[in-house]
């Protein structure tokens, strides 16, 4: 199966930075096909975090956009909650209590189709094992979804930033199973790129992932971490990160210490929401379209 | 015979070199500005390092409690910090200057206050 069309026309969307995909002027030169489909992405949700100044709906924000999530009016196959999905403790007790408490939250959504994967929040400080316990047991995975290969990194529950050894040799079995041409979604938390490596905002070993990609010609990389909306190509990877639910963080590299977006109370909520991406495999494209916190179309 | 006089001369050459290299890896190592620091959650001890510029230094780390991290792009190295061993971090700095460092190794809430500063005199 060959998808060189797709791939051309993915490239043309992919590499304008999302700016066309958010104007819905590409939408003329789709070519509708049987198996499309939506999925949603929503990311760093900090569960547990309860600064005000930073936002002080710390305890209704991810609700809110629950109730905006089970009101779409073309509701996602699948939700992914891409990392971070509990702020940081030192307390193992009390990072149980936010993972319990965050599963608990997210039992309120009406897709009963959700996917997690952990951020370094949920799992660096004790190498994923309160996550596996309570979210897991897997914290990198592969599933397919109507001709779509999705592959789930962590490079996060290895404190040194990286992906490792093993799940890179898993990810180059992973992959030899498929076609050249076979469209993969690659899911991972921090970006696989060096965005800003003093600020954490890559994978140390995040070029060998991506040396593993390059030969597959139609593969979309979606993270989080970074708390903002944001388009990147290497090569021909398209990467595209999701806005957080918590609280925005500045522009890459705009400040010399990086820290939270304070609540600007003439604009509640800026900064936060969620995506959804309407797949279309024949020819591979993904659609990508901005929500705020209620739910409203970003323009 | 012929042979075994020459296995005698490589024998006394060879040491004669090691000797060399040892005593003037002894005057290198007399320079050097070797430094230890500690680190825990979430502060280096010393978080002010002075070193003189174009003498090597050798920054000498532990860890008191958990897994923390060194990177000092301005100077380029970077280390681990694991507990219960020491990591080496050897440089020549080239330049005068002020070098901001901080941990990159996620270790906790105070994770991204975790830093510090290489000062390089003249
Ligand atoms: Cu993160
Ligand atoms: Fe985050």
């Amino acid at each position: 199966m060959k998808l060189d069309i797709g791939r051309r026309h993915f490239l043309k969307v992919a590499g304008i930075g999302g700016a066309l995909l958010a104007s819905g002027l590409w939408k003329n030169s789709v070519i509708a096909a049987g198996d499309d489909f939506v999925f949603l992405q929503i990311s760093d949700t900090h569960w547990g975090f309860s600064n005000p100044q930073i936002n002080p709906d710390f305890a209704g924000t991810l609700k809110e956009e629950i109730a905006s999530i089970n009101t779409l009016k073309s509701p996602p196959d699948f939700i992914m909650f891409s990392g971070d999905l509990t702020h940081v403790t030192d307390d193992d007790q009390e990072r149980r209590k936010r993972l319990t408490e965050f599963r608990k939250v997210i039992a309120e959504l009406k897709i009963k189709d959700v996917r997690l994967m952990p951020g370094e929040h949920d799992a660096s400080l004790d190498e994923g094992e309160a996550y596996k316990e309570l979210l897991g047991p897997e914290m990198h995975y592969v599933f397919d979804h109507k001709g779509v290969h999705f592959i789930v990194l962590d490079n996060v529950s290895d404190p040194r930033t990286v992906l490792g050894e093993a799940q890179l040799e898993w990810l180059a079995a992973d992959l030899k199973k498929l076609d050249k041409a076979a469209p993969i979604v690659v899911f991972t938390h921090r970006p696989l790129f060096d965005l800003v490596p003093g600020w954490e905002w890559y994978t140390r070993d995040g070029s060998e992932a991506l040396k593993l990609l390059m030969p597959y010609e139609n593969v979309v990389a979606l993270y989080g971490h970074i708390h903002q909306e944001h388009h990147h190509m290497t090569g021909h990877i398209a990467h595209h990160a999701c806005k957080g639910s918590m609280y925005p963080l500045p522009a890459p590299g705009s400040v010399p210490v990086k820290a939270p977006v304070p609540w600007d109370p003439a604009a509640p909520y800026r900064g936060l929401g969620f995506r959804t991406l309407d797949a279309h495999v024949k020819p591979v494209k993904y659609d990508l379209t901005e929500y705020s916190v209620n739910g409203e179309v970003m323009k | 015979m012929r042979l075994k006089r020459r296995a005698v001369f490589a024998v006394r050459l060879a040491a004669i070199v090691l000797v060399v290299i040892f005593i003037g890896s002894f005057s290198v190592a007399q320079e050097k500005q070797v430094i230890k620091v500690t680190a825990k959650k979430f502060e280096y001890s010393p978080s002010t390092i002075t070193v003189k510029k174009g003498v090597p230094v050798v920054l000498e780390f532990t860890s008191l409690d958990r897994l923390h991290g060194f990177d000092c792009p301005g100077l380029g190295i970077r280390s681990d910090i694991n507990p219960g061993k020491t990591n080496t971090v050897e440089f020549t700095p080239q330049k005068a200057g002020t070098f901001e460092f901080h941990c990159d190794n996620f270790c906790g809430t105070g994770h991204d206050k975790m830093r510090g500063t290489i000062v390089v005199t003249e």
